[in-house]
């Protein structure tokens, strides 16, 4: 089978690696390079646990080939943020408890981040297409579009809302 | 996960890409791959060779001819049509489908012209095609040609291409940019889902205004227009949309599957042909 040498940024950093053609986007981040942030779900692009940005898009990597990805920039959950320097949506979904099992946090907060870079103010109908490719099967949804809306407000620069003042 | 064993080539040329197909027959052109890849997965196709068609230059713009009409490469995301200023201008209807295909992270990657190749019977793009008179062009190792979107669909996953056929462009007629109307599409959750029903009533307030399209989705072997449907609008306006509901609801072939049964797709058709017309009668008032 062939093999291909393919050289691209993963979270700023350049890797030239030799791939075969039938290997995923996902298994090269997480087999090769050892990124385990995306995770595999369906492996058919329904659930949405595989999203990572490329070239800024998000995209299912489940559906990609690495060897497509030659000359891309990949971002993956472990580019945004990490436990010393949480990005806002991270500290979003913490904050909203957004987060039960975690399998598909960080599909969630990179489907958040794509739409809230294209769109910073978005409605909450925004959010919710926005978040339509990606299932939970914990949280029943309300606690993570409430976190995006918080991030949202944070990353404009406004006061970030506490959950408990949405209540009643 | 491995996918099963396969080659794989990124052709910088349609010529070269159907070259590629001629040396290698059982090869398989690559555009987003989201249902290429996943059939691959679940067995159900094991081409040796995907041809990447990602890499050619002409096949990833959107671009309007000297006489106005417009083209839309085949390795044009969804998501890029969507947001096209002039598609959203002209053709708004197409891309208020191409948005109902899958969740944003698919359409970034999934074309429109994967969606009308893969010939699903419910390819949202595919009613809009329908109504606006698009017209493909296909290159492939006997040469060009032309084939009009009304002929391109002969069955459930079956198109009129012929083998090592590959659709280059969907072209739109500057003529078609006075479509308005409606697409309504019933599916058991708003992302994601296919559509169980899918209904598209238009109306011209450009070239030929007062004409109407009523096309159809999810509900017949193949996407399909239903002309005495539009007619009789044409002729009547939405005073015959009962009329015009009844005479979809015949037109319609629906089958009982896991997202409806062919009772409810049939009574849904008559119910959205309805609304559609009167939607349109709003738009105008």
């Amino acid at each position: 089978m062939t093999e291909h040498t393919i050289t691209l940024r993963v979270n700023g950093l350049e890797e030239s690696r030799t791939v075969p053609s039938n290997q995923t986007l996902l298994s090269f981040l997480r087999d090769t390079l050892d990124l385990t942030g995306a995770k595999e779900g369906c492996g058919e692009g329904e659930c949405g646990s595989c999203i990572v940005l490329v070239d800024d898009k998000p995209v299912n990597s489940c559906l990609m080939l690495a060897v497509e990805a030659d000359g891309c920039s990949v971002t993956t959950i472990e580019g945004i943020g990490d436990a010393s320097r949480l990005h806002p949506l991270q500290s979003a979904f913490l904050a909203h408890t957004a987060v039960q099992c975690g399998f598909c946090t960080p599909g969630m907060i990179l489907a958040g981040l794509a739409l809230l870079r294209e769109n910073p103010s978005p409605t909450e109908a925004e959010i919710r297409s926005a978040l339509s490719g990606n299932l939970c099967r914990c949280t029943g949804y309300r606690q993570i579009i409430d976190a995006v809306l918080a991030a949202a407000a944070a990353m404009r620069g406004e006061a970030a809302r506490a959950p408990e003042e949405k209540t009643g | 996960m491995l996918l099963s064993r396969f080659e794989y080539a990124a052709a910088r040329t349609v010529e070269e890409a159907v070259s590629r197909w001629g040396e290698s027959p059982g090869a398989a052109y690559l555009a987003g791959g989201t249902d290429l890849l996943t059939q691959m997965r679940i067995g159900k196709r094991a081409p040796r060779l995907l041809i990447d068609i990602k890499r050619i230059d002409d096949l990833s713009a959107i671009r309007e001819r000297t006489n106005g009409d417009l083209s839309i490469g085949a390795a044009v995301p969804l998501a890029a049509i969507a947001e096209h200023p002039i598609v959203r201008e002209r053709y708004p209807l197409l891309a208020e489908c191409c948005t109902r295909v899958g969740a944003r992270p698919l359409r970034s990657r999934a074309t429109m012209i994967g969606n009308i190749c893969n010939a699903s019977p419910a390819a949202d793009t595919a009613v809009a095609l329908l109504a606006l008179d698009a017209e493909a062009a296909a290159c492939g190792p006997s040469g060009s040609r032309a084939i009009r979107i009304a002929d391109f669909f002969t069955g459930p996953g079956e198109t009129s291409l012929l083998p090592g056929e590959l659709v280059t462009e969907v072209v739109l007629p500057l003529a078609a940019s006075g479509w308005r109307g409606a697409y309504f599409r019933l599916s058991r959750r708003r992302g994601m889902d296919l559509a169980t029903v899918g209904v598209l009533v238009a109306r011209s307030n450009g070239e030929d205004p007062g004409r109407h399209r009523v096309a159809l989705a999810s509900v017949a072997p193949t996407p399909l227009r239903v002309p005495e449907a539009e007619a009789c609008l044409d002729r009547n306006g939405a005073a015959a949309a009962p009329r015009a509901a009844e005479i979809a609801r015949e037109a319609c072939r629906p089958i009982t599957d896991l997202r409806g049964t062919a009772a409810y797709r049939r009574e849904m058709v008559g119910v959205l042909v309805r609304r559609g017309a009167a939607a349109l009668d709003r738009r105008t008032k």
